[in-house]
């Protein structure tokens, strides 16, 4: 090993997946061995049991398709009206010098703690659930689309201009497409967070989704399912994560060359 | 017919605290029509600042610059840039680069391939149209820019060092490309260096800058007959231009050095 120094395409395969390996090794010693009593942390097998029998008695589907829902509602939501602020913050000053201290304060409010007062207002229904997850995202996308925008090279603003641009053209045609790619891996990054959201809004007043059955399966004392739904999120995440990225790699082709 | 006039033209900065830095002395300069005036000057003398006002992307302090009597009040697409450092969008592939300012005129799409194409052609980019500007060589992203700023038909195009980056050999290719664009096209053409050679071999006029705080400390007229052929850099008449331009630049180096 040397500072810096590449590694190889399979052994990056080899030592990434070593790792998982070594963590249900020791899991399964922990568990089998004895070590730590079934009724705090459940077994790999008991695990995947748990899990079989998650989708085949308790329609886990179901919950786990409520989840997605509720966090692409969510988080669509939030990025249809936080990018276009994002930009025209970046864009003017005026508006950034209006918006800025305020969203900066609001980005520090953490969204579980709206819970109890959204039940309030909203119910512990839908709309209560997709507005934790625009909460917990509006806020932090506006201000790093902000920053993409407004760090913009200045020469190309320039160049467009002696090339004959507008304000409204420069916008239009370098700060966006210049921005967007950055733009794009934000909601990606945001995204990966409002999983995190989801679950603790689900995990107080609802009666779907996969936070839920983590409640569920806590009175019980099933550990394996807990741990099942855990995985499960971690998965969604990590599938959702990788097609974000391919996309991006389509768009913006030029970024990546 | 394009001439811009450069009227007591001069450049404060602030540099905060009440401290302010004079990088031009008034400037009054005639550039004519279809003339090629090379502004020679050391680092930091406030050429590229003169430049920069001549477009409209900096506000003088004092005077006002005047472009077929019109003055300028802001940059636009009647004074193409042309810059050092590589400014093409680096989103768009070389045609959408070159048509950049058609579209934002709306020009008819057929009329914007076709000019786009003419261009690329006098640049020698054939057969580069659809790669972007980071699979290009910085010479050829020059080359780009230079198209991207012709095809408007500009009155004048402005160049800031635009092969100050490149290597000796692209940068003397690039010389006699633009020169040649020029002999055939006729423009007025104002362009900063400060290479002596450079100067000199494109210029119709030089225009030699003094150290910083900058001024015109004198204009000499390049009477080499056209078209230049490379060659033209060791006969006897470039050589005591250079050797002329050569004194005159060394004494502004060293007052620049002293400061």
């Amino acid at each position: 090993m040397r500072p810096l120094e590449p590694v190889g395409a399979q052994a990056r395969w080899a030592l990434g997946l070593a790792f998982f390996v070594l963590f249900v090794l020791a899991w399964s010693v922990a568990t089998f061995g004895g070590f730590v009593s079934p009724t705090f942390l459940a077994s790999p097998l008991t695990m995947l049991r748990e899990g079989v029998a998650l989708f085949t008695q308790f329609d886990f589907l179901k919950d786990i398709g409520m989840t997605v829902w509720r966090v692409v509602g969510g988080f669509v939501l939030a990025a249809v009206i936080a990018v276009p602020l994002g930009i025209a913050m970046g864009a003017y000053k005026p508006i950034e010098a209006f918006l800025e201290p305020f969203v900066s304060f609001c980005r520090y409010l953490p969204a579980s703690a709206f819970i109890p007062l959204l039940i309030l207002w909203a119910g512990i229904g839908e709309l209560q659930k997709l507005l934790v997850i625009f909460i917990g995202s509006v806020f932090q996308i506006i201000l790093m689309v902000a920053v993409t925008v407004g760090g913009a090279r200045k020469d190309l603003v320039e160049a467009a201009y002696t090339l004959g641009a507008d304000g409204r053209g420069v916008v239009r045609r370098v700060l966006i497409p210049g921005a967007a790619p950055q733009i794009a891996e934000t909601l990606r990054l945001v995204l990966g967070w409002a999983w995190t959201f989801i679950i603790v809004a689900e995990l107080i007043g609802s009666s779907s989704g996969i936070g839920h059955m983590i409640v569920d399966s806590q009175a019980l004392l099933n550990t394996g399912q807990i741990i099942f739904g855990i995985i499960t999120i971690g998965l969604i995440g990590l599938a959702s994560d990788f097609a974000f990225k391919a996309l991006n790699r389509r768009l913006f082709v030029w970024s990546n060359l | 017919m394009s001439t811009v006039f450069i009227q007591g033209v001069s450049r404060v900065f602030d540099s905060g605290r009440g401290q302010s830095t004079q990088a031009l002395l008034p400037v009054d300069f005639e550039v004519r029509d279809n003339d090629f005036v090379t502004i020679l000057g050391p680092s930091g003398c406030g050429k590229s600042t003169l430049l920069r006002i001549v477009a409209g992307l900096d506000k003088p302090s004092t005077g006002r610059v005047l472009v077929d009597g019109a003055p300028v009040t802001g940059p636009s697409a009647e004074r193409g840039m042309v810059f050092q450092s590589y400014t093409l969008f680096p989103w768009l592939t070389v045609a959408r680069n070159i048509a950049f300012g058609l579209r934002e005129r709306g020009v008819p799409e057929a009329e914007q391939r076709e000019r786009v194409a003419y261009f690329i052609d006098k640049v020698g980019l054939r057969g580069f149209e659809d790669h972007f500007p980071k699979q290009l060589s910085g010479g050829m992203q020059q080359r780009t820019a230079i198209a991207r700023a012709l095809v408007n038909d500009p009155k004048v195009l402005l160049l800031d060092e635009p092969f100050g980056a490149l290597d000796n050999q692209t940068r003397v290719l690039m010389q006699e490309l633009l020169l040649g664009i020029w002999e055939s096209a006729q423009k007025t053409v104002l362009f900063v260096t400060h290479d002596i050679d450079e100067a000199i071999f494109m210029a119709s006029r030089v225009a030699v800058f003094s150290a910083r705080p900058g001024r015109i400390k004198s204009d000499i007229a390049v009477d080499l007959p056209h078209p230049r052929h490379y060659t033209v850099k060791t006969s006897a008449a470039f050589m005591a231009l250079k050797a002329r331009l050569t004194e005159e630049i060394r004494a502004e180096a060293m007052a620049a050095a002293v400061h």
